[in-house]
């Protein structure tokens, strides 16, 4: 039976992290308590393990470092049918760039024991760096796939896969223990359902911590990050607005005439 | 100012034995910050049979190509091309290296980063050097511009996507020394490339078009997506989109705008239903005109833009389309009268 790590994000909804801007005037970003919720791509990464877990037996287990209240995204993959849920959470985890995220997160899967599996989503929504799996793979020493938008055959030993380059694809074949960073293209991940959170009520998430780990402060974290940010800075549009004002069909009117002034029509 | 020793590289790349603009772009940056540095820059280019492409490398600003011309290079190989990479680097120990966001940079250089220990900022929109010679990585976020350094670590590993910088003056007269690179012996291989298909683009290109459409979230559905899709195509347009329509499903990622998406310079940029998040904007600084089309008065968007249509969208592309359609069939009619 497969055993498979899930890593997820818990990110900001998408709103709430349109609010989150610095203030032109006073330079600050304004602080709230932001909603959290899956990282979309990680439910992709999360429904190609149900999937096997279904089509031939797996164990899963979610992943997930972030503060406490990710402790709630790690608990609705357990809902979502995952096995184990486990939240590394620490204040010494705080401030993590992909390096030292990647590095905390090898070290949680070396603590899991044998693990033939591990997905990510390819990028995640706040990030957007697409770095922890790839780097992930050099931390556990294991072969990297990023992109794959299909799993075509399993042997027992590898996996051939289809991934995402510049107009088209490339076929690629893996042996396990491996990762993959998964495109939305992969699969649709399902929806939470009533049984899944009454037969997920008892399950526990287990929490890792720095000692749990045993880690040296200095390897995770901000103190483990080589990147830090230097600045911050607003910007100011460059461009002057003109709103075309009128009715519908002066507005269109005004739209060909800007369309056929640019040589459009 | 700074390390006076050690080059600036830049990965470049081929994609069936060419080198893409976005190689050459990040050499001639690469060849503005080695300038102020006081040190040179160097190219590493892994393909099979492409000892024609190193003068462009050279004209594009490259003193010195790494270059592996070998079978085992023919195909982006994970494992192999890491390994080649990072034991060159290991020897040279540049202080920046400058990577294309492609599918391969994109997978490379965390590689590349992680097994060097080091940073690694994703999808920069500039790259400048501080007093004191540090590289600053300029990414946007929570609608400002966000510095990201690398105060410690070597090198500085930055991806950048095409576009971003311009495409340098060639000069055919530079040129520089190759260094082969051998592919390397006795590496386990977990993870092998069988097959790369390329299938044919459709449609205008992005990166190349004079008129860019793109539609966002404000769409609303699949229908009133395509609605925005024919207006492309009705002004021959390329057709872009925001990450919320690719997340939708709409649209592939490979017509996203924007910081993690393409970059693209048109005469003139329509956004219908599209908020104007900085990280969709950057991707559309160069345009000559933009429009926008929002029903919400108070959309940033038209902070960005030169003129703006506050209209349901739903309502008005159909509507222009429509005036478009007649007045090309019109055009049409006296084109053929007289
Ligand atoms: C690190 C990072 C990288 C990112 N990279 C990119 C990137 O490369 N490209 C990218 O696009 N995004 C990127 N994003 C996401 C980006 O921040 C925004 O979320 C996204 O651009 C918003 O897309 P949108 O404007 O379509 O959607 P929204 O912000 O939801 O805006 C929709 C707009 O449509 C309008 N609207 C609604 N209904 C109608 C109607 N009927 N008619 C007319 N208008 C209507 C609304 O008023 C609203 O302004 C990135 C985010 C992060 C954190």
């Amino acid at each position: 039976m497969l055993s498979i790590v899930v890593c997820v994000k818990a990110v900001p909804e998408p709103k709430a992290a349109e609010d989150l801007k610095i203030d032109p005037v006073t330079k600050a970003i304004p602080r709230h308590d932001i909603p959290l919720e899956i990282n979309p791509l990680d439910r992709n990464a999360l429904e190609a393990a149900l999937h096997f877990k279904e089509q031939a037996g797996a164990s899963i287990t979610v992943i997930s470092m972030g503060p406490p209240p990710a402790g709630d995204i790690v608990k609705e993959c357990l809902a979502l049918g995952s096995d184990e849920g486990i939240l590394l959470s620490d204040p010494a985890f705080a401030g993590a760039d992909a390096l030292a995220t990647a590095y905390t997160l090898a070290k949680a899967i070396e603590k899991l024991g044998e693990v033939d599996l591990v997905l990510c989503g390819r990028a995640s929504s706040d990030g957007a760096t697409e770095w922890v799996g790839p780097e992930l793979s050099v931390f556990l020493d294991f072969p990297v796939v990023t992109m794959v938008r299909e799993f075509i055959q399993f042997n027992g030993s590898s996996w051939q896969v289809k991934a995402d380059i510049e107009n088209g694809y490339r076929l690629v074949q893996v042996e396990l223990p491996a990762i993959f960073t998964v495109t939305q293209d992969l699969n649709s991940p399902r929806t939470l359902s009533f049984s899944g959170i009454i037969q997920s009520r008892k399950k526990e998430i287990t929490t890792w911590g720095l000692k749990d780990l045993a880690l040296p402060a200095n390897t995770v974290g901000l103190a483990g990050s080589p990147t830090i940010v230097s600045k911050l800075e607003y910007v100011e549009s460059k461009r002057e607005c003109e709103i075309i004002e009128g009715s519908l069909d002066e507005k269109l009117d005004q739209m060909i005439g800007k369309l056929v002034e640019a040589g459009a029509v | 100012m700074g390390d006076t020793k050690y080059p600036v590289w830049v990965i470049a790349e081929q994609i069936l034995g060419e080198i893409p603009p976005v190689s050459l772009e990040i050499t001639g940056q690469a060849r503005i910050l080695a300038e102020r540095l006081g040190v040179e820059v160097e190219a590493i280019l892994l393909g099979n049979g492409i000892e024609d492409q190193v003068d462009l490398l050279f004209s594009a600003g490259a003193d010195v190509v790494h270059l592996g011309s070998a079978p085992e290079f023919t195909n982006y190989q994970c494992e192999i091309f890491t390994e080649s990479i990072v034991a060159r680097a290991r020897d040279r120990n540049p202080q920046i290296i400058l990577i294309g966001s492609t599918f391969m940079g994109r997978e490379l250089a965390p590689l590349i980063a992680a097994k060097l220990g080091t940073g690694l900022t994703a999808h920069c929109i500039d790259l400048v050097l501080d007093d004191n010679g540090v590289l600053e990585q300029q990414i946007p976020a929570y609608g400002g511009l966000m510095s990201i350094v690398c105060p410690e670590k070597r090198p500085q590993i930055a991806t950048v996507a095409r576009g971003v910088f311009p495409m340098p003056n060639l000069d055919e007269d530079r040129s520089g020394s190759v260094l082969p690179v051998e592919p390397p012996q006795g590496i386990k291989i977990r993870v092998q490339t069988l097959e790369v298909v390329h299938t044919e683009p459709e449609g205008v290109p992005l990166e190349t078009a004079p008129i860019v459409v793109a539609g966002g979230a404000g769409a609303g559905s699949l229908e009133g997506w395509l609605e925005i899709q024919e207006l492309a195509d009705t002004l021959k347009a390329a057709f872009g989109s925001t990450r919320p329509a690719v997340d939708e499903g709409w649209t592939d990622l490979e017509t996203m705008i924007g910081q993690s998406g393409k970059m693209v310079n048109p005469d003139l940029y329509i956004g219908v239903g599209l908020s104007g998040e900085q990280q969709h904007m950057v991707g559309i600084t160069g345009a000559k005109v933009m429009i926008a089309i929002n029903n919400d008065p108070k959309a940033p968007v038209f902070e960005q833009v030169d003129y703006g249509i506050v209209e349901d969208c739903r309502i008005f592309i159909p509507a222009l389309v429509e005036r478009i359609m007649k007045l090309k069939s019109h055009a049409g009619r006296t084109a053929h009268v007289v």
